[in-house]
Parts: C-alpha cells; sequence; structure tokens
C-alpha cells in the first residue's frame, strides 16, 4: 500500500539520482574514449565522441614514446619516480604513526600531550608557510631534486595523519590489557609486536590507502623540489601540457592521464571502505 | 613477590639505557614532525619580514613586505577570487553533498553502486581532475564544440576563456572532485539519527518531507561545519587544480593565493613577499580554523558537564 503511493516519488529520486550518477562518470568515460581515438580524429570532431576508429597505439605511447622536454620516454620514467617516492614514504610513515599513536594512547610518556599536539598542528598548516624552509634544508643536505628528498618530506609531513589515524584507534584499546602484559614483564616493542599490531590491520589499511592516494597525487612539493627526469607523475602530466600547447594531442595525453591515474583509482575501487573511512576520519580531527 | 624482588635486584645497566631504543622510536620522528611544524613556520615567518629576493638574507624591513603584496594587484584579485570561489565552491558542494545523502538514504537500490561513483573523484589527483575538466570546458574541443557539431551553432559555453566567468571552470571542476566528500559525512549522519525519534514523529502523523525538516536535519549542523571547515581549508591553499585548469588566466584572472605564493617565491625570485603572501594565507585560514576550535572546545566543555 505504502510503496504504491510512493512509486512516482521513487521513480523521481531514481530519476535524479542517475543522472547525477552520470554527470559524475562523464569525465571518466569521455577520458577512456579518448585515449581510444586517434590525435587527428579528435582534432577533427571534439574531445567528446565515441571511436570510429579503435587506436590502441595511444597507450604505447604514453606509456614510452611522447616526449616531455629533450627526453622522449613517455609517462614511464615519471611513473617510476611516483612509486619510488610513494611506497618507501607510505610504509615508512605508517610504521612510525602506528608507533608514535601507540606511544601516545598507550604507553603514555612525560610530555606526551604536548607534543602529539603540536604534530596534529601538520594537518592544518598549509604547504605554502614551509616551501622555503624545506628548499633549503634539501639543498644543504644534498637532497634537493632527489627521489629520496621527496620521501623525506612525505614521511616527515605524513606522520601528522598517520599518527592521528593510529592514535585516535588505538585509544579505545582497554589499557588493562597493556598493564597486564607490562606486569608480565612485557616491553614497549613486545606489546606493540604481539599486543598492538596484530589488533591493527583496519587502521594500517586505511593509513596505507590516505598515505599512498595523497603522496601519489601530491604536486606542489614535486613541481618546486624537482625538474626533469626526477619529476613525479603529476607534475609530469603539467609539463606534458604544456609542451604539446601548440600541436595538441589529445589521444595520447588522455592515455597518459589515464595511467597516472589508474593506481589510486584501483586502490580505491579495491578499498572503497578503507578509503572512505580515512577520509571521515581525517575530517573529524 | 619474589618477581619485584628479583627485578630491583638486577644489577646490570641502569633502566634508561635498556630503554633507549624504544625512546628513541617514540622522540625521533614525533620531535622532527614537532620540530619541523614550529621552525619551519617561524622561519618563513622571519624570510617575511626579511628583504630577501633571490636568497634568503639577514635584514628587518617590518612590514613591507606585507603591505607590498596588499597592495599588488595580483594578491587583490586572488583575494577576491578566493572569497567568490570560497563560499559558491563551498555552498554549493554542501548543497549538491547533502542532496545526494538524502536521495542515497531513501533505501534505494544500488546504493552501494552509486556511493562509489559519487566517491571515486576524490581518489584522482587534483592535477589529473583539472587536465580533463580543462579539454571539457575549453570551448574550442569540449562541451560548445560538440553543441555545435550536434547543430545547435549559436550555443556558447565558454567560461574557461572569458575573464569574468573562468573562475567558475574552478567551481565546477572542485565540486565534481569534492561533493562526494561532503555526501560521505552527510550520510553518515542522516545513518545516525535515532531511529526512535524518527518512528515517534511518523506515528504523530508527520510526512516524510516535514521529518527530514524538522527532526534530521537539525541533528545535522554540526556535521555541516565540519564540511565546511574542511572545504574552506582546501579552497584556501586551492593550487594544483587551478594549476592544471587554467594556469591563473586568462591573464591573472583566476588567480589564488597559493598561486601568487609560488610565483613569488619560485618565479620571481621574492623571497620576502613570497613569505609574506603564504603568511597572509596562513592568517586567513587560522580565521577559519579559529572559531571552528573554539566552537569544539565550548561543544564538548558542554557536553562534560550535562
Amino acid at each position: 500500500m505504502r510503496e504504491r503511493t510512493f512509486a512516482p516519488s521513487r521513480l523521481l529520486i531514481y530519476l535524479v539520482v542517475s543522472l547525477v550518477a552520470a554527470a559524475y562518470l562523464a569525465p571518466l568515460v569521455v577520458v577512456v574514449l579518448n585515449s581510444l581515438r586517434s590525435n587527428e580524429e579528435i582534432a577533427q570532431a571534439s574531445m567528446i565522441g565515441w571511436p570510429q576508429q579503435w587506436t590502441w597505439s595511444n597507450y604505447a605511447r604514453a606509456w614510452s614514446g611522447f616526449c616531455v622536454a629533450e627526453t622522449c620516454a613517455g609517462i614511464r620514467p615519471y611513473m617510476l619516480n611516483s612509486a619510488l617516492v610513494t611506497i618507501p614514504a607510505t610504509i615508512i610513515s605508517t610504521l612510525l604513526g602506528a608507533i608514535a599513536g601507540y606511544a601516545v594512547s598507550l604507553w603514555r610518556f612525560r610530555g606526551d600531550n604536548w607534543i602529539y599536539g603540536i604534530v596534529t598542528l601538520g594537518l592544518f598548516l598549509p604547504q605554502q608557510m614551509r616551501l622555503l624552509p624545506w628548499t633549503i634544508v634539501l639543498r644543504d643536505i644534498g637532497l634537493i631534486n632527489t627521489l629520496t628528498g621527496l620521501v623525506l618530506i612525505h614521511t616527515i609531513q605524513g606522520l601528522s595523519f598517520t599518527t592521528l589515524f593510529c592514535r585516535n584507534y588505538y585509544v579505545a584499546i582497554p589499557h588493562e590489557l597493556i598493564r597486564a602484559a607490562r606486569i608480565d614483564g612485557a616491553g614497549f616493542f613486545r606489546i606493540f609486536w604481539r599486543i598492538i599490531l596484530p589488533l591493527s590491520a583496519p587502521i594500517l589499511i586505511v593509513t596505507v590507502i590516505w598515505q599512498f592516494t595523497h603522496i601519489w597525487n601530491e604536486f606542489l612539493y614535486g613541481v618546486t623540489f624537482t625538474t626533469g627526469q626526477q619529476q613525479p607523475v603529476t607534475a609530469a602530466l603539467i609539463a606534458l601540457s604544456a609542451a604539446v600547447a601548440d600541436i595538441p594531442q589529445h589521444g595520447v595525453q588522455s592515455a597518459a592521464v589515464i595511467i597516472a591515474a589508474l593506481p589510486t583509482l584501483l586502490i580505491y575501487l579495491l578499498g572503497g571502505k578503507y578509503f572512505v573511512r580515512g577520509l571521515t576520519a581525517g575530517a573529524v580531527k | 613477590m619474589i618477581d619485584v624482588v628479583a627485578t630491583a635486584a638486577r644489577p646490570a645497566t641502569p633502566d634508561w639505557v635498556r630503554r633507549l631504543p624504544e625512546y628513541l622510536m617514540i622522540w625521533v620522528p614525533l620531535l622532527l614532525s614537532a620540530a619541523h611544524l614550529v621552525t619551519f613556520s617561524l622561519w618563513t615567518i622571519w624570510i617575511s619580514f626579511t628583504p630577501s629576493t633571490l636568497v634568503p638574507v639577514t635584514g628587518w624591513v617590518g612590514l613591507r613586505n606585507y603591505t607590498s603584496v596588499l597592495a599588488s594587484r595580483n594578491w587583490q584579485i586572488a583575494f577576491d577570487n578566493l572569497l567568490l570561489f570560497g563560499s559558491a565552491f563551498v555552498l554549493l558542494s554542501l548543497i549538491t553533498g547533502l542532496l545526494l545523502a538524502i536521495l542515497l538514504d531513501q533505501r534505494i537500490r544500488g546504493e552501494n553502486v552509486l556511493r562509489s561513483i559519487f566517491l571515486y573523484p576524490l581518489a584522482v589527483s587534483f592535477v589529473v581532475t583539472g587536465t580533463v575538466w580543462s579539454w571539457l570546458l575549453n570551448p574550442g574541443i569540449g562541451i560548445q564544440k560538440l553543441v555545435h557539431d550536434l547543430g545547435w551553432t549559436s550555443f556558447r559555453f565558454d567560461w574557461l576563456v572569458d575573464r569574468d566567468m573562468a573562475i567558475w571552470t574552478i567551481v565546477i571542476a572542485a565540486i565534481w572532485q569534492s561533493s562526494g566528500f561532503a555526501m560521505a559525512l552527510f550520510l553518515a549522519g542522516l545513518r545516525s539519527v535515532d531511529a526512535d525519534i524518527i518512528k515517534a514523529a511518523q506515528i504523530d502523523g508527520a510526512g516524510p518531507i516535514r521529518i527530514y525538516r524538522r527532526v534530521v536535519l537539525p541533528t545535522l549542523w554540526p556535521i555541516t561545519i565540519t564540511v565546511v571547515v574542511v572545504q574552506l581549508q582546501f579552497a584556501i591553499s586551492a593550487f594544483d587544480l587551478v594549476r592544471a585548469l587554467t594556469n591563473g588566466g586568462p591573464g591573472i584572472a583566476t588567480q589564488l593565493p597559493a598561486l601568487v605564493v609560488y610565483d613569488l617565491m619560485f618565479q620571481r625570485s621574492q623571497l620576502g613577499r613570497g613569505a609574506a603572501a603564504a603568511v597572509l594565507m596562513l592568517l586567513i585560514l587560522l580565521a577559519v580554523l579559529l572559531p571552528y576550535a573554539a566552537w569544539r572546545y565550548l561543544r564538548r566543555r558542554r557536553a562534560t558537564h550535562a
């Protein structure tokens, strides 16, 4: 009875939701289709269209063929750079954040609240406030224009997030568990290894996904502290658009965009639940 | 008992030496993180008071860097743009997010798939978002061209190259990218509304719209404030998106504070002024965050007293 009276309005709901969903999907669909059209075909028509002739060569050229600046190695070296920055920085910052979060929430030590308070300010401090000091520090320690330098930056900055995520998760673990283990003579690392880590899988997944997505997608530090062959893929995409501004190659560029976005999109598809949890955890800080 | 005596009697290494590894593991990362935040902030603030240009130098010029940034046309346009972009983007993404959340909350089929669709742009970088939208909104190759090819040749959608409208292209792309975030928070809020209250209202004869307006939506305002603050934080430091979409153009029509900072620091080699612009950005951010922190503090105190 109730269902029937609601029917027209429910139809409207489905209509609106589908339209909005189509609008959200449209840019992705357009770029995927373009990556399968030839540059000439796009130039004759518009960016929005169905491939007349399916062209797979765009991907090969985007991956290892086209030229940015003077080098013609495609997007591959920059993808590699991004991976070499993102993977170590994600792992190190997550591990250190887990230990710090555990120390702050369950171990407690003198000054813990203070230092934790300062570290979480890092969530708010704009990158622009750190650009010049990082430039000077990286130059002094010889890491300017290196991937190691970017790893260092992302690790130290990421600690604010990873510590917060883990600390907020660990405070819910009953203190009695730790107290009992301490009475049995277990030390800091033993308790972490034996008790805390086995309980941590959910928060570690959230943290890893968060860190990976953010570091992979980061642009400002990449473009400021590295040049040429050392740049991460976000910076390379901008360089590519600038390089081909006169004679756009939209098919190849679309393929490059898809390749660059693929790692984080795949992670989102595989771990969507944890991705969303990270978003909300990051918001309610 | 015996155990305690045995531990106390153990001679060997002093306690702090035994615990050195854990002290190091706890303190080194935390201290590095805290120290870099404090010293880097103070460092940038200090540079903003020096006459530094190509390289940082000592010296004191008082507020001269600030007055010259504030007087520059670049900054004024950036600030006006920030006000417009910030308010339009936050308001529209709140509305979009709330609407989507309410619709998804109607026990509809395929909710999971739809939610994934609304959230996937958040997994994509702003560089990718900006690049893709720069194609779609480019009148020569994007939506306008498509509509022309379909036969409606007087159709105009050329905001990207229109000085007055270009800032709205950034609003569009930003909403596409992050209104899913508002939706996710609102949906979580809607789901946490006490089912008994809703049932009680239904028994009282209230219709669904009335229940939303009177019972459900009022519980959402703390979430609304959180969403506003997070989105404003993004708007204030927006850089990648603009860089990829309009690069501040046409001309300097879509300049934003973060672009001014980058331009001064790394393109014009005006380190002192760049630092001043960065500090101004921080002040704008604090104007949003400090009231928010105070509000959170008061709310928590009221909650513990009640």
